[in-house]
């Protein structure tokens, strides 16, 4: 264009390829924040991540680095496997709710309590999106879902389970951080949390996890304006964004 | 006019979150259908008020916006 710089494209190691996420879904724009982090750090010859099952399941169509596809759940357990063979890589899970707080939470609890130095990105949508809409542990009270049709109910289901304070007792964890991606605002933030995760990894502190509130606006039933609003307004009073964990290395 | 940006129509699905981001009002969702059979996102070029801020891109979660910058 004539006389114009331009400033905001599509990154380099997000593929020139229509996604099959929904209109509107917190997905896609987290997986542009990993091409631009992965670009921005210069580490996509070394960056190495597991995809989940869930609706992220074909990640390695869109994301242009090397990934190792686990079992539902097993995220974890792979990336241990990776980051023990392969110890100068950068490797990363990307996993939903149903994958990480349900399926796979024994994976995550002693990957995390082991300090592997591997990254989770923990796409918190409050529901199994992929199989259609079930009730997730990350579901929230009152939240209607096609397994809770009155809405989840906490004596019979339990409160929804906070992951990263749960996670931020174990001496394992280095960084823990809770974000959304439903602005511009805290998209941006998101952003710095997953550049502060992956340099945690590279400085060796242990396990970093982040937790990104992700709209679904198709099991939710909601537009994608309303389902940032839901985000926003039903989500961060229970789900309080932030770090909630970030170790001090001590000086060798 | 200070800025301007480009849409990809043939890959937007029409979630309307670049609209809702844009603080000039300056995208609206066209009348032409794409061949995905969503209407997609258009600039107003006739009103063009865009600064260039980037908050659309940012948005943007098929990352086809691309915003420019008049050179200064
Ligand atoms: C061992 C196993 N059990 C069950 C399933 C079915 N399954 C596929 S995705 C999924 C849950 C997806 O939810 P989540 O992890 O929150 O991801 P989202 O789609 O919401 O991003 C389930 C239960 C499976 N693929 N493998
Ligand atoms: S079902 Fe939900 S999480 Fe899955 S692609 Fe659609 S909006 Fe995204
Ligand atoms: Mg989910």
């Amino acid at each position: 264009m004539k006389g114009m710089k331009k400033v905001i494209g599509r990154p380099k190691y997000l593929k020139e390829v229509p996604n099959h996420y929904c209109p509107g879904c917190g997905h896609s724009i987290i997986h542009r924040l990993l091409a631009e982090v992965i670009e921005e750090l210069d580490i996509r010859d070394r960056a190495i991540c597991i995809p989940p099952c869930g609706c992220a399941v074909l990640a390695y169509y869109y994301i242009d680095v090397d990934m190792v596809e686990a079992a539902h759940g097993r995220g974890t357990a792979v990336a241990t496997g990776m980051k023990r063979c392969l110890p100068d890589r950068v490797v990363f899970t990307y996993q939903g709710d149903g994958d990480l707080a349900a399926i796979g939470t024994a994976e995550l609890i002693h990957s995390a309590n082991r300090g592997e130095s591997i990254t989770t990105i923990f796409v918190n949508n409050g529901v199994y999106g992929m199989t259609g809409g079930q009730m997730a542990p990350t579901t929230m009270v009152g939240q209607k879902t096609t397994t809770t049709p009155k809405g989840r109910n906490s004596v019979t289901d339990g409160p929804p389970l906070k992951m990263c304070e749960f996670l931020s007792p174990l001496d394992g964890t280095a960084f823990l951080a809770r974000t959304s991606v439903h602005s511009p605002k805290h998209i941006q933030k998101t952003k710095k949390a997953i550049r502060q995760a992956f340099q945690t990894q590279m400085n060796d502190e242990g396990f970093s996890m982040v937790e990104i509130l992700s709209q679904c606006p198709s099991n939710w039933k909601l537009s994608s304006v309303d389902s940032c609003r839901w985000i926003e307004e039903g989500m961060i009073p229970q789900f309080p964004l932030g770090v909630v964990k970030q170790r001090q290395t001590e000086p060798s | 006019m200070k800025g301007t940006i480009l849409i990809k129509k043939a890959m937007c699905k029409s979630c309307g979150l670049c609209i809702e981001a844009c603080p000039k009002g300056s995208i609206f969702i066209s009348k032409k259908i794409n061949e995905k059979s969503y209407f997609p996102a258009e600039f107003d070029k006739k009103n063009n008020e865009c600064t260039g801020c980037g908050l659309c891109a940012v948005m943007c979660p098929e990352a086809i916006i691309e915003v420019y910058r008049e050179k200064k």
